[in-house]
C-alpha cells in the first residue's frame, strides 16, 4: 500500500469511510512521520498518546457521517485546548495548559477529529517566516534553509512534510496564506466573523481570523465547513445558516468575471511572478472567466495601515500577560512594576516587543488622531476600494506574496523587508474579506508560488470554486522530497 | 412660606467665596450577572468564588454585553430625564494594575449610553436643577486586599468585570448640602428603577468629587481637584469643605492650584495629593475590537419608557394633588422607595392626610429613636392604618392613639385588640357624657355660677373635670359640645 500520509484528507477520509484504513493505523503512519521529521521543529507539542487513545475509540465505535472521522490533526498552537500546553510561540506561555478548548477546534472534534500535537508559529502571530518563536525556525519542507512563512509555519511546515492530513492556522495579515504559498499549499482566511475566535490567543483582535491549510481545494472546502459557524460567545462572529462546501464545490468558472487590481504589480516584484499571474489570468480566461482590469487605488496605503491597527491592537491585548494570574512570571523585581517589567522583558521576544511599543506609540495621547484614527479612516477607504469593485467582479485574482520562500536569517535584520513580504495579503484583512492561496508554480529556483482569489464578504464558496476549477488544470505538482528523514 | 437664603460660602480675607462642585457618581448595576461574563455578582461572598474565565482575562477570552445591564442603564437614563444614545461604543481604557486582569477597563469613552438629562433638588431655599452630563457603562475593577500579609498582597476578583454605571453631573453642585441632596435624590431614583440598590457600605455608590472655588460674581471657573473614590455622603462633605477651604488658602496667599488627583483621608480629615496631572495616567483609550457599536433599537427605549415605574417627582406630585398633603411632607414620604411603598400601603386603608401626619410625627421618631429603617418596622402598614382610622372615626383620642401605637412597638400587635383589652376606647356616648357632665356640673355648682358671670376660662377646668373622671376616654368634640350646651343652662 503506498504512503496513506503523502494523500489528500479527501481521500484519507474516503479510506477510512470504507474501512481500508484504521484511525489508529493512520495516526500510528502520521506519528512515525512526525518523529522521523524532528529537525523541521514544526511541533511546539506532540499528543500523541492522547490521539491514540481517541483513534481507539473510533475505531470501536465509528462515526462515518461525519465530515472529519477518525482523523488526528495538529493545529497551530496558537488554539487553545483544553488540558494541552497552549505557548503561542511565546516564553510568556511557556507553561500555560488552558482548561477550555477554543470553539474552532472543538468543531474540529465534533465533527470526529482529534488532537496530534500543536504546531510552532511565530509568537503571538507576529511575523511571516516563524523566526520570532521561542521555540525556535521551523523550517520549510521545501528546502533545509528555507523560512515556511509564517505566522502558521508550523502548520504549513507539518502540512507539506505529511505530519497532518489537513491544518489550521490563522490570519491577520497573510498568516495563512503567506505560509501555504511558501510551500505549496492551500490556505483560506475567511470572512472576518465567519470562525469564532473564543479561544484563540489574540493578536489583532479586529483582524485575526482562523482558516483552513491543506493539499488540496476540495481539502479546504471540507475543513472550512467543520470549523465555521456562528458562536455567542464571540460578539463579532456572523450569524448565517451553515454552508455545505464541500458539497457544493464545483470547478465551473464559466461567465464568471475575475478583477485584475493595477495596483497589485509592485515594484522590484521578481518577473516569475508576474509570469505566474499571467499563466493563472490565461487559465481562468481558457475555462471561460472574464478578466477584468481594475483599480483599487488605496492598496498602497495598506501596509502602513495595518502596522498602526494591529500592533495598537495587539498593546492592549497583550497587556494581560502580566504574570499576576498564569504564564511566566519573573522571579525578580521588588515591586509591583518591576515584576511587571521583568516578567515582560523576559517573557516576550524582540518582535513582540516592537509591537507592542509601536501600538502603545500610536494610541497615546497627541499621536492618536494622527495614527490611529487616520488607520481608521485610511480602512474604511480600502474597504471601500474593495466594496466597489464587488459590484463588477466576482473575484480578484493576484499574487499571494512578492517572493518565494527565503533563507533563515535573511530578513531578520529588517523588519521593513520582513512586513513587506505581507503586501498583497493584507488589504484583504483590513476589509474583511475572504481569500484563498493556491498553489500555481514554481520559480525558477524550484519554491513553490501561489496565487491568491479575493472574494466579497461571505462569498467563501465561490472563491473555492474558483480556486478548484484553477487547480485542476493548473497542473501544479511540489517537489519536495523529504530530504529530512 | 418664606424661604431661606443660600448662603454657603467660603469666607476669605479677600472676599467671598463661591464652591463649584461637580460629582462622578459609580453605581453598581443591579443585575444578576457582570457586565460581559456570565459569574454572579453577589455582595460579601468569599474572595475569588465568582470569577469566570473572562473576569480573570485568560488568553483568547472574549466579552460578551450582558443585554439586562444595558436596560439597567437605558432605564437609569429615562429617571434622569436623558437622551439615550442608540448609537454607543465600548472603548478599552488601559492601565496596568494587579487587580485589573485584562490590563484595560472596558468602558465608554467618546460615545456614551446616555447623553444629557437632569435631576430636580428639594432645597429649603427652593428647588434647583442639576444637570446631568452623560452616564455611560464600564467594567469594575478587582479588589487588591493589602492587609492580609505584610509582605504580600492578595488579590479579590469577584468584583472584576461587575457592572457600574458612571453618572457624571455639570458642575452644578454649591454646597456640601446640595451634595447631600444630589446623592440622596439619585439613589432614591435608581431604587425606585430598580437598578442599582444605592447600597454605599458595600460599596455600590461611591464618588469622585470635583472641587474648585470662584470668588462671587466671577464668571470663570476655577482650577479644580479631583478627590477619588469617596464612599459616603458624610466624607464627601467633610472632603468638600476641606478642601475648598484649602483651594481659597492658596488663592489668597497668591499661590495657584494645581490641577490633580486628591484622595481624603478619613482618619486626618484631609485631602491629599495622588497624583499630579503631569503623572496622569495616559489612558490610550481606543473602541474595543471585540465588541461591536451597542445599537439600540427606538423600539426597546420606547418599551423600557413604558414600563418605568413612577418615580419620587411624580409621585409627589401626585401626593401633593390626589391626597392633598404638603410639599413638605409628600418631599419626605416619596424620598425613599420603600417610605411611599409603606405610606401608599396606609393611606389605602385609612385617611390619607392623617396618615402622613402620623408617618412624619410619631411613627419616624420612634424609627429614628430605634435605629430602623422602615422595612424593619415594628409596627405593620396594616395596623398603622387601623390605628389612624380608630382616630378618624372617634373611637380613640389623638392622645390615646399615642399610648396604643407605644404598645404596638412593643407587642406588635393590632391597635383594635389593644384598645379593646385595655377598655382605651372614646366614651362617644352622648347620653352617657351628659349624664356624666351633669354629675360633675352638680358637684362644682360653685364654678357653674362663676362660668355663668362670665368667668369663660372655667371651660378648661371643666374639660380637665370629664377627662380625668372618663380616664381620658371622653371624646374631647362631644365633651366640648356638651359642656357648652350645658353651661348655657
Amino acid at each position: 500500500m503506498s504512503d496513506i500520509t503523502t494523500q489528500n484528507l479527501k481521500d484519507i477520509v474516503d479510506q477510512v469511510k470504507s474501512k481500508k484504513i484504521s484511525s489508529v493505523e493512520l495516526t500510528q503512519s502520521y506519528i512515525k512521520n512526525i518523529e522521523k521529521g524532528k529537525k523541521l521543529n514544526a511541533f511546539v507539542t506532540t499528543t500523541f498518546e492522547q490521539a491514540l487513545t481517541s483513534a481507539k475509540q473510533f475505531d470501536t465505535k465509528p462515526n462515518f457521517e461525519q465530515l472529519l472521522p477518525g482523523i488526528p490533526l495538529a493545529v497551530k498552537d496558537l488554539f487553545c485546548t483544553v488540558n494541552t500546553k497552549t505557548t503561542a510561540g511565546s516564553n510568556i506561555l511557556n507553561n500555560f495548559v488552558p482548561t477550555y478548548e477554543s470553539t474552532v477546534t472543538k468543531n474540529l472534534w465534533d465533527n470526529g477529529a482529534f488532537l496530534l500535537g500543536k504546531l510552532n508559529c511565530d509568537e503571538f502571530a507576529m511575523g511571516s517566516s516563524n523566526e520570532t518563536s521561542f521555540f525556535g525556525n521551523v523550517i520549510n519542507p521545501v528546502g533545509d534553509q528555507l523560512v515556511p512563512g509564517g505566522s502558521s509555519g508550523g502548520s504549513s511546515s507539518a502540512l507539506a512534510a505529511d505530519f497532518t492530513p489537513a491544518t489550521i492556522g490563522t490570519d491577520t495579515g497573510g498568516s495563512i496564506r503567506q505560509p501555504a504559498s511558501f510551500t505549496g499549499t492551500v490556505g483560506l482566511k475567511p470572512t472576518y466573523g465567519l470562525c469564532s475566535r473564543w479561544g484563540i490567543v489574540a493578536f489583532a483582535s479586529s483582524l485575526d481570523q482562523a482558516g483552513p491549510m491543506t493539499k488540496t481545494v476540495s481539502d479546504c472546502a471540507i475543513m472550512l465547513e467543520a470549523m465555521a459557524g456562528f458562536d455567542e460567545k464571540d460578539s463579532t462572529s456572523i450569524k448565517k445558516n451553515k454552508e455545505h462546501y464541500s458539497k457544493n464545490l464545483k470547478d465551473n468558472v464559466k461567465g464568471l468575471k475575475i478583477g485584475i487590481p493595477k495596483e497589485y504589480r509592485v515594484d522590484n516584484m521578481p518577473k516569475e511572478i508576474d509570469e505566474l499571474w499571467e499563466k493563472g489570468k490565461k487559465i481562468l480566461k481558457d475555462l471561460g472567466a472574464q478578466l477584468i482590469d481594475i483599480s483599487l487605488p488605496h492598496t498602497k496605503y495598506a501596509l502602513p495601515t495595518y502596522y498602526i491597527v494591529a500592533p495598537a491592537e495587539a498593546s492592549s491585548n497583550l497587556a494581560r500577560y502580566d504574570g499576576v494570574r498564569y504564564g511566566y512570571r519573573s522571579k525578580k523585581g521588588k515591586d509591583l512594576i518591576e515584576m511587571y517589567e521583568n516578567t515582560r522583558s523576559e517573557g516576550f521576544g524582540d518582535e513582540v516587543k516592537r509591537r507592542i511599543l509601536i501600538g502603545t506609540y500610536v494610541l497615546s495621547s497627541g499621536y492618536y488622531d494622527a495614527y490611529y484614527l487616520k488607520a481608521q479612516k485610511v480602512r474604511q477607504l480600502i474597504k471601500k476600494d474593495f466594496d466597489d469593485n464587488f459590484t463588477k467582479v466576482d473575484a480578484i485574482l493576484t499574487p499571494s506574496t512578492p517572493s518565494s520562500a527565503f533563507k533563515i536569517g535573511e530578513k531578520t535584520n529588517d523588519p521593513v523587508s520582513m512586513y513587506l513580504n505581507d503586501i498583497f495579503t493584507v488589504p484583504v484583512n483590513l476589509a474583511g474579506l475572504p481569500a484563498i492561496s493556491v498553489p500555481a508554480g514554481l520559480d525558477k529556483k524550484g519554491y513553490p508560488l501561489g496565487l491568491q482569489l479575493i472574494g466579497k464578504t461571505l462569498d467563501e464558496q465561490k472563491i473555492l470554486n474558483i480556486a478548484y476549477a484553477f487547480e485542476k488544470n493548473c497542473g501544479y505538482k511540489n517537489n519536495i522530497k523529504k530530504w529530512w528523514v | 412660606m418664606s424661604k431661606e437664603q443660600f448662603d454657603y460660602f467660603v469666607n476669605g480675607d479677600q472676599g467671598k467665596y463661591e464652591v463649584i462642585i461637580g460629582l462622578e457618581v459609580h453605581a453598581q448595576v443591579l443585575s444578576n450577572s457582570k457586565l460581559f461574563s456570565g459569574s454572579a455578582t453577589k455582595f460579601g461572598a468569599e474572595p475569588n468564588t465568582q470569577v469566570s474565565l473572562i473576569d480573570s482575562a485568560f488568553p483568547g477570552m472574549l466579552p460578551v454585553i450582558n443585554e439586562e445591564c444595558v436596560k439597567q442603564a437605558v432605564r437609569t437614563g429615562l429617571g434622569l430625564n436623558a437622551k439615550i444614545n442608540n448609537y454607543s461604543v465600548f472603548d478599552r481604557k488601559n492601565y496596568f494594575y494587579a487587580d485589573l486582569p485584562q490590563g484595560y477597563q472596558i468602558s465608554q469613552y467618546k460615545n456614551p449610553i446616555v447623553g444629557e438629562g437632569k435631576v430636580l433638588l428639594d432645597m429649603p431655599y427652593g428647588s434647583k436643577e442639576v444637570g446631568i452630563e452623560r452616564l455611560h457603562l464600564e467594567q469594575d475593577a478587582g479588589k487588591s486586599i493589602h492587609d492580609m500579609d505584610p509582605t504580600s498582597t492578595y488579590v479579590d476578583l469577584n468584583r472584576s468585570g461587575i457592572a457600574l454605571m458612571e453618572i457624571v453631573s455639570k458642575p452644578d453642585l454649591r454646597s456640601p448640602e446640595e451634595v447631600n441632596a444630589y446623592i440622596k435624590k439619585l439613589r432614591s431614583i435608581m431604587r425606585y428603577l430598580g437598578t442599582c440598590d444605592g447600597n454605599m457600605q458595600e460599596g455600590s455608590l461611591r464618588a469622585d468629587v470635583n472641587v474648585s472655588v470662584r470668588k462671587v460674581g466671577d464668571k470663570k471657573f476655577g482650577t479644580r481637584c479631583e478627590i477619588k473614590n469617596v464612599n459616603s455622603i458624610k466624607f464627601m462633605q467633610m472632603a468638600i469643605e476641606y478642601e475648598a477651604k484649602r483651594q481659597v488658602e492658596l488663592i489668597e496667599s497668591g499661590k495657584s492650584i494645581d490641577q490633580e488627583t486628591r484622595l481624603f483621608d478619613t482618619k486626618k480629615n484631609e485631602t491629599r495629593s495622588m497624583r499630579s496631572k503631569e503623572d496622569a495616567h495616559d489612558y490610550r483609550y481606543f473602541p474595543d475590537p471585540d465588541l461591536l457599536p451597542l445599537k439600540l433599537e427606538q423600539k426597546l427605549i420606547d418599551d423600557l419608557k413604558k414600563s418605568l415605574p413612577e418615580l419620587p417627582d411624580q409621585k409627589k406630585e401626585r401626593f401633593i394633588k390626589e391626597y392633598s398633603l404638603t410639599p413638605y411632607e409628600a418631599n419626605v414620604l416619596v424620598s425613599e422607595k420603600e417610605i411611599s411603598d409603606y405610606y401608599e400601603e396606609v393611606a389605602k386603608l385609612s385617611d390619607k392626610k392623617l396618615a402622613a401626619t402620623w408617618m412624619l410625627g410619631d411613627f419616624f421618631a420612634m424609627l429614628n429613636d430605634k435605629g430602623l429603617n422602615i422595612t424593619q418596622s415594628p409596627v405593620s402598614a396594616k395596623n398603622l392604618a387601623e390605628l389612624v382610622q380608630s382616630i378618624k372615626s372617634g373611637e380613640i383620642s389623638g392622645r390615646i392613639a399615642k399610648e396604643v401605637f407605644e404598645i404596638m412597638v412593643q407587642s406588635g400587635d393590632n391597635p383594635k385588640k389593644i384598645i379593646e383589652s385595655k377598655g382605651m376606647k372614646q366614651q362617644s356616648d352622648p347620653k352617657e357624657l351628659e349624664k356624666m357632665i351633669n354629675e360633675i356640673l352638680t358637684k362644682n355648682k360653685d364654678k357653674v355660677d362663676q362660668y355663668r358671670s362670665g368667668k369663660d376660662k372655667l371651660f378648661g377646668f371643666f374639660v380637665g373635670q370629664v377627662m380625668k373622671v372618663s380616664g381620658g376616654k371622653a371624646n374631647p368634640q362631644l365633651v366640648n359640645e356638651i359642656l357648652k350646651k350645658l353651661l348655657k343652662g
